[in-house]
């Protein structure tokens, strides 16, 4: 039992100094206040928590949040019945779950410049349109929250569908037979007695995809306009342009707080491991 | 029903791939516009002849062998501690780590540097962001080497300790030779995600680390040369390539 000691080690060395320490620096900045050339110092306050309340600040959050929320909801829309198709399928599963994780394991960043490829002013999609005389001037595609949405629904879509193909997958197909040969149409079955019994999955899944959403940066960064900001860009802007890191620290702590509770709400939910 | 769930599934799938797959198509056009002109590998030429381009890939391989090295290493020894018996905390912390915004991580990690140049005179550079990603990888090791250790099961070392091994022979000689697929694949894993980081790089790197994403980002923002569209495509069968070969041994 000695060695597990040494074998664990540096993982609590990795968790103290680079996970807790600079956790701590920040929760204390968020009670500090911004000197005059964009240090840190005293008095300790919790001024930069009320901030957050600020009509500029709440409509960020709230965007935020509601950005998250339209993710989520689609992701889930489009995943379902992919996750269905997937679970029924018996000789080439292993494929389309390869081909759901492929782009997904390809680089976010080119993913998201993808996008801006098809999406902007001289992108793929402007120009075909242009080209096939439907539209004579380029349609703003770009910059906008529809653009943040769907650069998030396309960045995020696997942790939706993989969730859900595992229970479905390990669903008794009886169950769906019993339904239609008690006279239920697909679509009740599917409704009624499949969807039910995915819900585990479902909310896994919701989970997975609200959380990264809620905290992203590159997306709304790239694809988004400066009416599109969310909470992830407010920090980088304290930490960057505005240097008031005691605000911005404040912003990070309360992010984090509600990842926190969302992922232990779910953790409580759920005894397995969802990976 | 079953016809409809087809055709969705091809307009799912093609809804995935398209945007990747006409990416790396316009990438072989000769023309610097959005319309199809001929066949040309102007682009790869372009991109291999930018010498800021090259300086980031350089930077991102250093960068992302140590990085990997590193957190290989003490992500196997976490794994292999935690499987022996396990650390609510410990586990809680790699969690969280997993769940944390990366642009928290970013100015968190940011934070703690600056703090702790305060004492020491150094600046940010190359080895923070090597520590960075060291942070930031450790609990994809984790969850990919505890994967592989729970299907190979405590039977193999408990029997060559029955035989007489000590704690330490038993794992140098039993348990790691059977791991070495899934630390392989562990290693691919953390190598893919320190190559692709940004957000979490531009907080923490110094002027002389400009990494490939970083370069990426920049070309993006400005929209200017398609040679950005040959080193995305490059990028990405270079990704898809690791990770096929990861997946491999993970199943061995």
């Amino acid at each position: 039992m000695k060695l597990r000691r040494w074998f664990l080690l540096p993982a609590w060395l990795w968790m103290a100094l680079l996970f807790l320490a600079p956790f701590a620096i920040v929760l204390a900045y968020s009670l500090l206040t911004r000197g005059t050339y964009g240090g840190v110092g005293g008095p300790w306050t919790l001024e930069n928590y009320q901030r957050l309340l600020d009509p500029l600040y709440l409509t960020i959050l709230l965007r935020s949040f509601a950005m998250a929320a339209a993710a989520t909801a689609i992701c889930l829309a489009l995943a379902f019945p992919a996750a269905l198709f997937i679970a029924r399928s018996n000789r080439h599963r292993n494929l389309y779950l390869q081909l759901v994780m492929l782009p997904f394991w390809t680089s976010f960043l080119v993913r998201t410049y993808a996008w801006m490829f098809l999406l902007r002013d001289t992108g793929l999609i402007n120009t075909a349109l242009q080209w096939t005389g439907i539209i004579h001037g380029p349609l703003p595609l770009l910059y906008n929250n529809g653009a943040v949405l769907l650069g998030l629904v396309y960045g995020y879509l696997p942790f939706m569908v993989l969730p859900i193909y595992a229970t479905l997958e390990r669903m008794d197909p009886a169950l769906a037979e019993a339904a239609a040969d008690l006279g239920a149409r697909p679509m009740v079955t599917v409704l009624r007695i499949i969807a039910p019994l995915a819900m585990p999955g479902i909310l896994a899944g919701s989970v997975l995809v609200f959380i990264p959403c809620l905290g992203a940066y590159l997306t709304p960064d790239l694809l988004g306009g400066g009416r599109s900001a969310m909470v992830g860009n407010l920090v980088q802007n304290q930490f960057t342009t505005a240097r008031d890191w005691p605000f911005g620290s404040a912003v990070s702590i309360a992010l984090m707080a509600l990842v926190t509770a969302l992922l232990w709400a779910l953790l409580r939910k759920q005894k397995e491991p969802i990976a | 029903m079953k016809r409809w769930l087809a055709v969705y599934a091809a307009a799912f799938f093609a809804f995935l791939h398209l945007p990747l797959l006409t990416l790396a198509a316009f990438s072989f056009n000769s023309s610097r516009f959005t319309v199809w002109e001929r066949f040309s590998l102007d682009w790869y030429r372009a991109a291999f002849r930018d010498p800021q381009i090259m300086g980031g890939v350089w930077n991102s391989v250093i960068i992302a062998l140590w990085a990997t090295a590193i957190s290989t290493v003490i992500g196997t020894g976490c794994a292999y501690g935690l499987w022996k018996r396990g650390s609510r905390l410990l586990t809680g912390g790699l969690y969280l780590s997993l769940v944390t915004p990366e642009i928290v991580t970013g100015i968190s990690l940011l934070a703690l540097f600056q703090w702790m140049f305060r004492w020491l005179h150094w600046q940010l550079g190359l080895y923070t962001v090597v520590l960075a990603h060291v942070a930031f990888s450790i609990p994809f090791v984790v969850i990919v080497v505890s994967a592989r250790l729970r299907t190979i099961g405590p039977t193999l070392e408990e029997a060559a300790m029955d035989l007489g091994a000590n704690e330490w022979q038993a794992f140098r000689r039993v348990t790691l030779p059977s791991l070495m697929p899934g630390i392989i694949a562990a290693a691919l894993l953390a190598l893919t995600v320190s190559f692709d980081d940004y957000v979490i790089t531009s907080m923490v790197a110094g002027v002389d680390s400009e990494t490939l994403p970083m370069v990426i980002y920049a070309m993006a923002r400005r929209g200017a040369s398609p040679a950005i569209n040959a080193i995305s495509a490059m990028v990405t069968v270079g990704f898809g390539a690791l990770i096929l070969i990861s997946e491999r041994m993970r199943e061995r």
